[in-house]
């Protein structure tokens, strides 16, 4: 209640005078006329009054377990705060409550809700909120909007269940959403949702920096790029690593955990996607029915949300991301959920087997083997009707099967020849290669895979095959190379031989 | 506008003009010399208009103070004119706000430097000071005019350093303590510190066109959505025109913020006058 007003009437009149200017002025000044408090029906003001418990993220405030309807006093403040974005990098954000997003609000359908916006006198800027959760006007844009140093309040019914997001709508709102003013009000239907064992606020919104990503020092927004959607971040929960490592989000084996996901932007729709997991029920765009069970990926849109819920089974760590992976990958768009418990390996086994796989050779009859002859054939036409390369000597292959091992061979065996003792075995002075012409041909060919002894020493390793790698010419220049360098010598090997291991 | 001409009590002018010259003049080295710049004619577009508005509206020629006005000057003028300290102010000319950050009615105290720009300054007080100068303050198209010019050139957007500096502090929290008006580098015409240090007022800074819902703010239609700002704006790239235009509009006659000063102008004597 007001007190009376105990000023004498001189200063009455005074007043009563600096209204009267007031309101002739309001109409040119564009500010918001202060219309006075509603006066609220008996059965309102009857009501309970509370203050709104208001959460930073990734935290929500507890379920509302009132079955009626209350009188909800929310107080939010504006402040402009400059914090870490990125590794070694700060930002400077405007926000509700101090962080990005905003302050989770919670309250109930039919609640009447008494709504304080504080500007803190620190604020560069005047600044209001759009709620998308009233009905009225700019969403209670018009009635909130606060000088540096001021504060608003406006009072609205909370007419429709969902989850909403609220965010600045002062020119330009770009820029103010871009520098992280937004957050989430979800109103819970009369009868509240289905109960959950976790819940969590995650919120993404692109960020567009004066310097690159992690550029370090401090950024501030850029107007080219915001104008042309060219963010720098795009971030859950303002900063890149909100939710990773010892921020993470936590659960246990067996739990449901619930997302209230919002998406900010001012610019990108979100494909919400959390890795490893299956959403068992999303309400779509954050309405109050359940719209869909067994979902990947949602989409969300800028000013938009969801409400996800999934039971995690196994433990591990779950990533969320922006399906849309460069931002995740690139920009920042990734958050974790942790969770521990007991294995189930028959839900998921763990890596089983680690095992060689050779590919496979074309099939016998197929379209790859028919064209593979037709050019063995041009070669063999090629080689005969060329005398450069039939008359080919030893050393003009020995310089063709050079280029082919630094091609192919060098990573394992090394320029070398020399190989890499217990792992590559060498090639400088090979017994075992030396040893056996076919064998060294038919290893080439077809891969080798098993213990071997290589001048005394075993190796137990594998090399793939290169018969679908090289052609025959080449395996044969190859051969010739290694079998003629670091000290070995012998006859340079031939196509023909080649082919007749390759017949075998 | 009538209550332009009932704005405050008409001061003992021709005694404490000079007295608050003096002062002024005594109490701050920073605006000795040439105290005011030239700010060539030209023309001012409005970031917003209604479809009867003018696109442009031609500014003549006037002098511009080269500096926002100091604490160290602001002490002078409140001196001289008891009515304006902190502890006298009539609520009508001023809100709770109007000085809060100085120590005592004559003492600015640790939180308002001599040579910072003054803030917390009602409309009202700072059309008092212009006034007790025989100045005034700028017109809003006369500031933006002024306003608009780079570093080295006249169009201060499409010069990369100064748009650097001008979002670099727009995007930044009001400091605690501002710093000295010194800090501010000239722009073309030789102002400083009209971006980059305060807000300042203006004459007429009512007649913005923001409301509080920016996305309504088209005269003809009060209902558009999301981004309707834009609508009616000439170049919807310029934020830093629509962030001015905004604070303006949050505000009222009475009321200071800790980001907003102001100085002063005046009209070049008109050409009949020289000799």
């Amino acid at each position: 209640m007001k007190p009376a007003i105990p000023y004498p009437a001189r200063l009455a009149g005074l007043l009563l005078a600096s209204l009267a200017l007031a309101s002739s002025a309001s109409a040119a000044e564009g500010y918001t006329p202060v219309v006075g408090r509603v006066q609220l029906p008996p059965d309102v003001v009857a009501l309970p009054i509370e203050e709104a418990v208001l959460t930073a993220p990734p935290f929500v405030p507890p379920a509302i377990t009132r079955r009626t309807p209350a009188r909800v006093v929310v107080n939010l403040e504006v402040k402009e705060i400059t914090a870490r974005i990125a590794d070694g990098t700060d930002y400077t954000f405007w926000t509700y409550g101090g962080t990005v997003p905003g302050s989770f609000i919670r309250i109930r359908e039919g609640d009447v809700v008494e709504f304080h916006l504080n500007n803190h006198p620190s604020s560069k800027l005047p600044h209001n909120i759009d709620l998308h959760a009233v009905t009225g006007p700019g969403g209670g844009a018009a009635s909130t909007f606060t000088a540096p140093g001021h504060s608003s309040q406006f009072t609205f019914k909370a007419l429709n269940p969902g989850l909403y997001v609220y965010h600045c709508a002062t020119a330009p709102v770009p820029m103010h959403i871009g520098n992280g003013m937004y957050g989430l009000i979800l109103v819970e239907p009369k009868d509240g949702l289905p109960p959950a064992d976790k819940e969590f606020y995650v919120m993404q919104g692109d960020f567009y920096a004066n310097g690159p990503y992690a550029g370090g020092g401090l950024q501030t927004f850029d107007t080219p790029k915001s104008i042309d959607e060219r963010p720098t971040y795009v971030l859950f929960n303002g900063a890149v690593g909100s939710l990773v490592g010892d921020k993470a989000l936590t659960a246990e084996v067996g739990q449901n955990v619930r997302l209230f996901f919002g998406v900010g932007g001012p610019n990108l729709t979100s494909s919400f996607h959390v890795i490893g997991e299956i959403f068992d029920k999303v309400w779509l765009e954050g309405g109050n029915r359940l719209a869909q069970e067994n979902v990947q990926t949602t989409m969300v849109p800028s000013g938009g949300s969801t409400i996800v819920d999934f039971k995690v089974d196994v433990p591990g760590t779950y990533v969320l991301v922006d399906h849309s992976l460069s931002r995740a990958f690139n920009k920042g768009a990734i958050g974790m959920l942790k969770v521990t418990g007991p294995e189930d390996r028959v839900i998921y086994s763990g890596k089983e087997v680690d095992a060689v796989y050779f590919g496979s050779s074309a099939e016998d009859g197929s379209a790859a083997a028919k064209r593979q002859a037709e050019l063995e054939q041009e070669i063999a036409a090629e080689i005969k009707a060329n005398p450069t390369i039939a008359g080919l000597t030893k050393e003009m292959q020995m310089a063709k099967g050079k280029q082919v091992y630094m091609q192919n061979c060098f990573a394992c065996h090394l320029p070398s020849g020399e190989g890499m003792a217990g792992v590559f075995p060498p090639l400088a002075k090979s017994d075992y290669m030396m040893a056996d012409r076919e064998r060294s041909i038919r290893i080439v060919l077809k891969g080798m895979n098993g213990p071997v002894t290589v001048n005394g020493v075993e190796y137990n390793g594998v090399m793939p095959p290169q018969g679908d790698v090289l052609t025959e010419e080449q395996i044969a220049d190859v051969l010739t190379y290694v079998t003629n360098n670091w000290g070995n010598s012998a006859d340079a090997f031939t196509v023909d031989e080649v082919r007749k291991v390759k017949g075998e | 506008m009538p209550r332009r001409r009932l704005c405050f009590p008409r001061p003992l002018r021709p005694l404490l003009a000079v007295l608050g010259l003096a002062l002024g003049m005594g109490g701050h080295a920073l605006r000795g010399g040439e105290a005011s710049v030239i700010i060539p004619a030209g023309d001012y577009r409005p970031i917003t208009r209604a479809t009867s508005d003018p696109e442009a509206i031609a500014v003549a020629a006037f002098l511009l103070d080269i500096l926002p006005i100091t604490n160290a000057e602001f002490l002078a003028f409140v001196t001289a004119h008891p009515q304006w300290r902190r502890s006298r102010v009539s609520p009508l000319f001023a809100d709770e706000t109007y000085l809060r950050h100085w120590t005592g009615d004559l003492d600015p105290g640790p939180a308002a430097p001599a040579d910072a720009p003054v803030i917390n300054i009602s409309w009202f007080a700072a059309r008092a000071y212009a006034r007790a100068q025989t100045k005034r303050l700028p017109t809003l198209a006369e500031w933006e005019l002024a306003a608009a010019a780079g570093y080295t050139t006249p169009v201060g957007r499409d010069e990369p350093a100064f748009k650097q500096d001008l979002y670099t502090w727009l995007s930044a929290p009001t400091p605690e303590v501002l710093p000295s008006v010194a800090t501010a580098r000239a722009t073309l015409h030789g102002a400083r510190g009209l971006h980059g240090l305060v807000w300042e007022w203006v004459d007429d800074f009512d007649t913005a066109m923001v409301t509080g819902e920016s996305r309504a703010d088209v005269a003809t239609d009060q209902n558009l959505f999301c981004g309707g700002a834009a609508a009616s704006a000439t170049d919807p790239g310029d934020y830093a025109a629509f962030m001015r235009q905004a604070l303006r509009s949050s505000l009222k006659a009475r009321q200071g913020t800790s980001s907003l000063g102001f100085r002063c102008a005046t009209d070049l004597p008109p050409p009949s006058d020289q000799p």
